[in-house]
């Protein structure tokens, strides 16, 4: 029983990360190749203030308090890495994204205080299935509601064109930057969801691999649609399990259906499973923003 | 004489050693309909993109109501009241027509993002006002009944309207056109041209074109600004350009 409200946890967690990148990514076209960085930093930070800081108080307050801790500090380090790097542009950011998350794991594997190589342990454990469902809940209904605002609608207009959506009116700055903020910081709530459930954390865990998984897990649902990062999430967590079943060597074998999929995928439905739809999107929206 | 709503001063713009614009110097009224024209890299998209903040000129200045535009970004330019179109059409081509002048009410925009995200009464009473108002602008251009239409799926004339129905959706004072006969047929233009001056007439606004379609131009614009190699050649009514030296010499070469 365990084991499977394991891979429930997971799939949750998933889902908000998934959906966090899907902000930078699908929404707005930024090509962001750092989300797991952003993750990490969310899980350490909130394991430090449960392991040093944490308030003699109900554990419910205090996993709502490492949930904001984890959200600001990711965010924080949105903030930093957006600032210069948003000014480039497709392979660019990527490369410069996944150079700051590696600077941020490295710099968490050489600091003693939390662990260092060995990893964090000890971490209060706070979080539970509700936690992880209920963040993966308010993030979903976060994404859908921003989609259909006056403000999705400019993150998405950058997606489509970055000179027509400055002309009419679009800061590109400003929302680019906002997408990162918040992608950023709901990827820390998801890494802080991690360290209080697992109790313990690795910098390898938060290693460039896992920005890759997110990223395909992004692309394979279809980027900008919200059901799609949920359903690539949910498959994408399972299927190694599935894999686990049938008994062959998970992590040997991981990578290489990843790789598989994006062929198939790339090659059958460039677009995703849902393209930048929704599941249940009426007939008549469905060729609209979405 | 009343403040011109647009007025370029001395208007220089470098790119290392090119001068695409050089000292350019006109202004522009409160519904004056004007055309700017010239040769093949005479610098007129060039002179548009100065207007709309995408390049800072070099030196000069460019005064919107009195007011610089120099240190603007251009997506405060677009909320001041300048609103352009494309010469190869930009459109956000996978979202749907709808959503394309949607996005163009952005600058207008009163509800704030947390009433966006909540849902507010606030969001949904805007939200039905800004639905209400581009149903009827895409009337204006009848493209209403496409509006669920994914904009890459429209036709090459309707996407051409679309982006003026979407510059006009930013409630400008001033409407760029950057060669919108471009790929047209005869009768087509004809429409065009029809359709620019009951924009003007219906919005009360001014626009500037840039096109090459001289019978267009010769036949809507009040007055025309030519240019050549950056430099303001000539300016004047359809009659006095089309007899002035200087602009035959640009277009046909000079007599030997």
């Amino acid at each position: 029983m365990d084991y499977y409200l394991q891979i429930l946890t997971n799939v949750g967690i998933f889902i908000t990360l998934t959906l966090s990148l899907n902000l930078i990514n699908g929404y707005c076209g930024q090509f962001s190749l750092g989300h797991a960085g952003f993750w990490g930093v969310g899980a350490y930070a909130s394991a430090v203030y449960g392991v040093y800081f944490a308030l003699p108080i109900d554990p419910a307050f205090n996993m709502a308090i490492a949930l904001s801790v984890g959200f600001i500090a990711a965010a924080l380090c949105g903030l930093l890495i957006g600032i210069p790097c948003l000014r480039l542009k497709g392979d660019y950011l990527a490369i410069a994204t996944i150079g700051f998350s590696e600077i941020l794991r490295i710099i968490i594997m050489n600091t003693e205080s939390i662990g260092g190589p060995r990893g964090f342990t000890n971490i209060p454990r706070w979080s539970n299935s509700w936690w992880v469902w209920g963040t993966a809940l308010l993030v979903t209904l976060f994404m859908l509601n921003l989609k259909r605002s006056a403000y999705g609608r400019a993150i998405i207009s950058i997606r489509e064109d970055e000179i027509a959506a400055e002309t009419m009116g679009v800061n590109l700055f400003r929302y680019k930057l906002f997408s990162f903020i918040v992608g950023a910081g709901i990827a820390g709530m998801a890494g802080s969801l991690v360290a209080h459930d697992q109790q313990f954390l690795h910098p390898n865990n938060f290693s460039f691999m896992w920005s890759v998984c997110i990223l395909v897990m992004v692309i394979l649902g279809g980027q900008g649609s919200v059901t799609g990062s949920i359903v690539g999430a949910v498959i994408l967590t399972i299927l190694p399990e599935i894999l686990k079943l049938i008994g062959s060597d998970v992590s040997t074998w991981r990578v290489s259906i990843y790789a598989a999929l994006m062929i198939i995928l790339m090659l059958t439905r460039p677009q995703g499973i849902f393209g930048p739809h929704e599941l249940f999107e009426k007939k008549k929206y469905q060729k609209g923003l979405a | 004489m009343t403040q011109p709503l647009l007025d370029l001063k001395n208007v220089t713009m470098r790119f290392g050693g090119l001068t695409a614009v050089k000292d350019v110097s006109f202004s522009v009224n409160k519904t004056d309909l004007v055309a700017v024209i010239g040769p093949n890299g005479a610098g007129k998209t060039t002179l548009f993109n100065m207007i709309t903040g995408i390049y800072t000129p070099s030196e000069g200045q460019v005064l919107l109501d009195g007011l610089s535009l120099n240190d603007k970004q251009a997506s405060d330019i677009t909320s001041l009241g300048i609103a352009r179109t494309f010469q190869n059409i930009r459109l956000f081509n996978n979202l749907s027509v709808i959503d394309n002048i949607k996005i163009a009410r952005h600058t207008r925009i009163q509800y704030s993002f947390l009433d966006g995200i909540f849902k507010t009464k606030k969001y949904r009473n805007e939200e039905k006002l800004i639905e209400e108002e581009s149903l009827k602008l895409l009337a204006l251009f009848n493209l209403d009944s496409k509006k669920d239409l994914l904009a890459k799926n429209l036709p090459y004339g309707a996407q051409r309207k679309l982006e003026m129905a979407r510059a006009l959706a930013t409630k400008p004072k001033l409407l760029l056109l950057d060669e919108p006969a471009a790929g047209m047929n005869p009768t087509e233009t004809k429409e065009l041209s029809e359709l620019i001056h009951f924009i003007r007439d219906q919005f009360q606004i001014a626009v500037i074109l840039i096109e090459h379609d001289m019978r267009l131009v010769m036949e809507i614009a009040e007055k025309i600004f030519v240019l050549d190699y950056g430099n303001l050649i000539a300016s004047g009514n359809a009659f006095n350009v089309q007899n002035n030296p200087k602009v035959i010499e640009a277009y046909l070469g000079a007599e030997i």
